[in-house]
């Protein structure tokens, strides 16, 4: 299989204060890959510096910039910013579009489809500042997904959903992982983790600790002890 | 019916009457097209930073005895406004600091300078004219006119075709870049025909009324209407009509034209605030 993103000794940081380092690990299309770690290990910071937001201080990150979709941990949209839903939902397709000024017919449906699948259909007119905090998850994931050709990097995707909308989406992001798309997840839902992903990057205070298929994960000891604590954690 | 008459006498008889009502009409279509924009990114004071930028450019260009000012000034005050517009969200200090940082350090520059450099040249004049336009909307030329139909033809275009791409990189840039769209090159775009229309408004109409329409209609727009196309849209039409009519009152009743089309542009920001009062849809 055809390898997406290489990681070689990353290491990443603001302003010359290093976050985490000698960051090493490959993704090959097809995978899924959790990212795992306590918070302010670096998991966002890792996230941005694949995507090309958020330069490297050294090593050498490889990825293919084509066909992403992008769900941000955290999006500072202004208070008044008025932007309908389904607006925002169709600008996940404009990184296909190239100088086109319109959006053509499939990719209006992808955008319908993605409303549906994600239960906001419904909500499509509606303002996206006047939406419920879930809600307006929901529709920065159906950009996300009109984005996802190849690759999709969700970075703490079910913060803020209900349990049985929790659910659904790891469902959904299995399907569409089925179908080919590579994902990268960020979550602190262990369980989940070793579920749904074929891989897991577990880093911790400044360094990786592990990475490898998920089956190892379970009978590596650190995946024991974490797998322990999530697990007595849902109880 | 004897006022229509001055009116339709006026745009028969003055070609300086039709010019105005051209260019007042497409400064004011393309302002309140930028202007939502301007408004979202937290540059709505951008119009009158950047006459303070002007005047700045003025006091340097007075104390170097160069006669031809605009070839100071212009360059000076888009430059400005490219600097402060080109680098987005991603900043470290935000729109409106960066343009008061600019516009206070421009003035006290300038005037810094006019003291050390006392000239004999009509520094107050100079002052005045950047706030309420150097050659006043209604002694315009033919060649102002063609400038303007022009920069109002680029500034349309365009907005049509990158519309999308517009919406994206100021709704969330971040995500705009992760999937490929070029940020910050519509981010520089933006930047310069904002320049380009503000420093050509600045020049013809004044700085007091260039802010006026890029605020105005805008905020108007989005009182009633809640997705990014139809404040656009809205923001428009109410633009155009409040200088249209604008201009009209200010014939019929003498009064000062840029002050008109602001008093308008306030009438039906209050109408919309009203009307969205009544229909409760703003809290
Ligand atoms: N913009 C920034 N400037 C400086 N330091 C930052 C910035 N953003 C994050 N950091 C620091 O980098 C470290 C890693 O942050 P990051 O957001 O990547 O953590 P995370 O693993 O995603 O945590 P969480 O689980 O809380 O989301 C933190 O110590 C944080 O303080
Ligand atoms: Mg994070």
């Amino acid at each position: 299989m055809s390898v997406q993103i290489t990681c070689k000794n990353a290491a990443l940081g603001y302003e010359n204060r290093i976050v985490a380092e000698k960051l090493n690990f490959t993704v090959s299309a097809g995978d899924y890959l959790c990212i795992l770690g306590e918070n302010g290990s670096g998991k966002s910071t890792l996230i941005k510096a694949l995507l090309g937001l958020k330069p490297q201080i050294s090593g050498e990150i490889l990825c293919d910039h084509q066909g992403i979709g992008y769900l941000p941990q955290q999006t500072v949209i202004q208070r008044d910013f008025p932007a309908s839903v389904r607006e925002i939902v169709r600008s996940g397709c404009l990184g296909k579009t190239g100088l086109r000024p319109f959006y053509t017919k499939e990719e209006k449906t992808l955008a319908d489809k993605m409303m549906q699948q994600l239960g906001i259909k419904e909500l499509e007119k509606r303002c996206y500042r006047d939406l419920s905090g879930g809600q307006q998850q929901r529709v920065l994931l159906a950009r996300a997904l009109c984005a996802a050709k190849n690759m999709l990097l969700l970075d703490e995707p079910v913060t803020g959903l209900d349990p049985r909308a929790q659910q659904e989406l790891y469902e959904q992001i299995a399907a569409l992982n089925r179908a080919g798309t590579t994902v990268i997840m960020v979550s602190h839902d262990v369980t989940a983790a070793v579920r749904y992903a074929s891989h897991i990057l577990q880093i911790g205070k400044k360094k990786q600790l592990f990475f490898g298929t998920t089956a190892d994960y379970r009978n590596s000891k650190i995946g024991q002890t974490f797998l322990e604590a999530g697990g007595a954690d849902l109880e | 019916m004897n006022k229509l008459q001055v009116l339709a006498d006026y745009f028969i008889k003055y070609p300086f009457v039709r010019y105005a009502f051209i260019v007042g009409l497409l400064i004011a279509l393309c302002a309140s097209l930028l202007g939502v924009t301007l408004v979202l990114k937290r540059f709505s004071f951008i119009g009158d930073g950047l006459s303070h930028v002007a005047f700045g450019a003025m006091a340097v260009a007075a104390i170097t005895g160069l006669t031809n000012r605009m070839a100071i000034i212009l360059p000076v005050t888009m430059l400005a406004a490219v600097l402060l517009l080109r680098t987005g969200q991603n900043t470290k200090i935000k729109g409106d600091a960066a343009i008061a940082m600019i516009s206070v350090g421009a003035l006290a520059i300038g005037y810094m300078l006019m003291n050390l450099f006392p000239s004999s040249s009509n520094i107050s004049g100079d002052v005045c004219s950047t706030l309420f336009g150097s050659v006043s909307i209604l002694t315009l030329k033919s060649s102002d006119v063609a400038l303007c139909v022009v920069m109002a033809i680029i500034v349309l275009l365009t907005f049509l075709l990158f519309y999308h791409k517009i919406f994206a990189v100021t709704f969330d840039e971040s995500f705009a870049q992760a999937t490929g769209i070029r940020a910050n090159t519509y981010n520089l775009l933006i930047a310069v025909i904002t320049a380009m229309i503000i420093v050509l408004a600045m020049n013809l109409v004044g700085s007091l009324l260039i802010s006026a329409l890029i605020i105005f209609p805008a905020l108007s727009a989005m009182r009633l209407f809640r997705s990014f196309r139809s404040v656009i849209i809205c923001s428009a039409v109410i633009s155009v009509i409040c200088a249209a009519s604008g201009i009209i009152l200010s014939i019929l009743f003498s009064t000062p034209v840029g002050a008109t089309i602001v008093a308008a542009d306030m009438a039906a920001f209050f109408l919309f605030s009203l009307i969205a009062r009544c229909k409760g849809t703003h809290a």
